[in-house]
């Protein structure tokens, strides 16, 4: 969509008074269906993934897979020189599987590392970050996000985005200061 | 009734009242403040001009850190003889600075990880600051190991490298768990601490008035803007990293212990250890948190982010792992004697009367056991003298139990013609002075140019922020309805 300016829209934002304004708002933005739409708050709302319409997370698989990856990189890393590249007794204890009991630390650790790794990535690329710009940081009010702001943006590619239907439904659930958010 | 929904309308009659109304939760945050407040109170201590007592600590600080790496430089040109170690104490401060720092970091993951699954609210307030700690503290515990080595440039050893060599290290060995050990856990600690700390570098980033801040701010926020489908990744991520530190945690010290427990000399072959050094870690640590946290909330105006009822909670763990421990000393005695064997039975004996029994019964029994008695009592609990006393005491009993362990079960083994006594020389005391340095310099940084508590945690707790929460409007009916505050 396009102002008769020539400015390409993101979207229309709304400020609301309250964490629980902003989560009644989006229970009537999710049931007006509405998909290509998102909330902006300062802390993580309580309820806020239903009243929006989201699932759980997946990360969690990410962060298995990396468990996964960490311990079989353990334990290549602790039988392949220990039993294949340099075998020798240390300890009084063999090269042979049943060392295993002495290598539970590393494999522990490294399970716990690699799984650490996945999570912290995994936030950034499924949130797409880091990116330094986006249409919301355009709108001045939008600063107190991170303050005590609390914001919700419906987006203009939303099939059922109408400038006309988006002021209204923003209204009708108290949103306060509407505006159109620009993409430059 | 739900304690979050009932706090708004009970906390102007709390704090006075709180006999009259037992089932009244005090609130996390006094005063009803706003998230504005927070934002501002917390961001101010980073964005207000740089205080002179800053400067003035940081230059004492900086400066002995600096000769702590200067001592550390001249350990390392000149080889391990300018420590006092000799044979048969061939470890002594090195290693028990090593434990005690590296214990000292185990109580911001405690307040980091476990008591977040457990869902204790009030770790909010104190979270972000003890897992600087942690990190600052694993930094100087790093240290000794790494010079102790000796021959520092064969350091690499350690580490699972194919070289021409064909040599690997021994991967059964407790001192290569260590190894593994201490660096996950810091690398770990690092990127849980970085991953609370972006929405509140957003914050900075959003208020920042200088072009530089708002780049370096701006990078290091990732973009973040609060969105509800980023916070819902991230808040897994966050526990999915709680949960994993969780259990690192516990491991650390216990392979710590392992480099103890996994030899044959009497008061180490044991197998309390690991239990008993998680504890102590814990023990340790809590006391450093508060040791760092009563002054910076008084400098800083925090008291109503760290109330009361935090430093009551925190005495209450010290009490806790300090009552555990105290329970390991002496089951130690009571297997030494159990045991029937000759060799522990005369380590512990000369535990308490040998050469070294003042630091027994200094810092053992009057430190670590003794001194955290007065937490059983609500009013030692609530005097933050009295509070700041026994946590400067398990602080240093702390270390003097590692030198127990450590030098106490060397110094006199299985044969008399080979006893002999440590001496630490000025080189093992400055190094040890210049890890202090080092660890205030980096506490004074930390609160200096990152926000010291986390703001958007604190949010979470205050009342506004359930969604469920009455809206200003309805609470000014509530109010006028006949309770006693607007």
């Amino acid at each position: 969509m396009i102002t008769p300016s020539g400015n390409r829209v993101y979207g229309m934002a709304a400020e609301y008074s309250s964490a629980s304004a902003l989560y009644e708002a989006a229970k009537q933005v999710r049931d007006a269906g509405f998909k290509r739409w998102d909330v902006h708050s300062p802390f993580p709302i309580h309820g806020m993934d239903a009243a929006m319409g989201l699932g759980k997370s997946w990360l969690s698989a990410v962060v298995l897979c990396g468990g996964i990856t960490g311990l079989t990189t353990a334990c290549i890393l602790t039988f392949g020189p220990s039993s294949f590249l340099y075998p020798l007794i240390v300890h009084g204890k063999p090269f042979n599987f049943w060392t295993v009991p002495a290598f539970f630390p590393i494999m522990f650790e490294l399970t716990v590392l690699f799984s650490a790794f996945a999570a912290f990535f995994a936030w950034q690329a499924m949130n797409f970050l880091p990116r330094w710009n986006h249409p919301m940081f355009n709108w001045e009010r939008f600063k107190r996000v991170t303050n005590d702001g609390f914001f919700l943006v419906l987006e203009a590619r939303d099939p059922r985005f109408s400038e006309n239907e988006a002021r209204e439904l923003l209204e009708r659930t108290g949103g306060q200061h509407i505006t159109v958010v620009h993409e430059e | 009734m739900d304690g979050a929904t009932t706090a708004p309308d009970v906390i102007a009659g709390e704090a006075s009242s709180s006999v009259e109304r037992p089932l009244a939760r005090v609130p996390l945050v006094l005063n009803k403040r706003s998230f504005d407040w927070v934002t501002n109170r917390i961001s101010g201590a980073v964005e207000n001009p740089t205080p002179r007592w800053w400067w003035v600590a940081f230059a004492t600080t900086s400066g002995l850190a600096l000769f702590g790496l200067l001592c550390i430089g001249y350990q390392i040109s000149t080889g391990v003889g300018v420590w006092g170690l000799n044979s048969p104490v061939g470890w002594a401060w090195d290693i028990t600075n090593f434990v005690f720092w590296i214990g000292i970091g185990h109580a911001g993951t405690l307040i980091s990880a476990i008591l977040f699954l457990l869902r204790q609210k009030w770790r909010t307030s104190i979270n972000r600051s003890a897992e600087a700690m942690t990190l600052f503290a694993v930094i100087c515990a790093a240290i000794f190991p790494g010079i102790h080595v000796g021959r520092v440039w064969m350091a690499w050893f350690l580490a699972p490298v194919p070289t021409q060599y064909g040599i690997w290290p021994n991967f059964r060995s407790p001192l290569l768990w260590d190894v593994f050990a201490v660096s996950t856990y810091f690398t770990v600690s690092v990127l849980f601490w970085y991953t609370g700390l972006v929405p509140d570098l957003g914050t900075l980033r959003d208020r920042a008035t200088s072009k530089i801040k708002k780049f370096f701010y701006g990078i290091f926020a990732l973009g973040w803007r609060g969105s509800n489908r980023h916070w819902r990744h991230y808040e897994m991520a966050y526990m999915l990293l709680a949960g994993l530190s969780t259990p690192l945690v516990l491991s650390v010290h216990s392979v710590v212990s392992f480099d103890f427990a996994t030899s044959v000399i009497p008061t180490w072959h044991t197998t309390i250890f690991p239990p008993y050094f998680v504890a102590g870690a814990i023990f340790g640590g809590f006391a450093m948190v508060l040791t760092l946290m009563i002054p910076a909330r008084a400098i800083y105006g925090l008291q109503d982010i760290i109330t009361p009822q935090h430093i009551d909670k925190m005495a209450k763990v010290i009490l806790l792992t300090g009552s555990i421990v105290s329970y390991a000393y002496a089951m130690e005695f009571f297997i030494a004697w159990y045991s029937g064997n000759e060799y522990e039975k005369f380590a512990f004996y000369n535990r308490i009367f040998g050469p070294y029994w003042w630091y027994w019964w200094v810092g053992m029994l009057f430190c670590n056991f003794i001194s955290p008695q007065l937490f059983w009592s609500k009013w030692c609990r609530h005097n933050i003298y009295v509070v700041y006393f026994v946590c400067m005491c398990v602080n240093a009993g702390m270390w003097f139990e590692r030198f127990i362990i450590i030098v106490g079960g060397l110094h006199r083994d299985f044969l008399p013609s080979s006893w002999g006594l440590f001496f630490p020389t000025w080189v093992d005391i400055w190094t040890f002075a210049g890890t202090f340095g080092i660890f205030t310099s980096l506490f004074l940084l930390f609160i200096r140019f990152a926000p010291m508590i986390a703001m958007s945690e604190v949010k979470i707790v205050l009342p506004e922020a359930d969604p469920h929460h009455a809206t200003p409007e309805e609470h000014h009916v509530i109010a006028a309805g006949g309770k006693e505050r607007t």
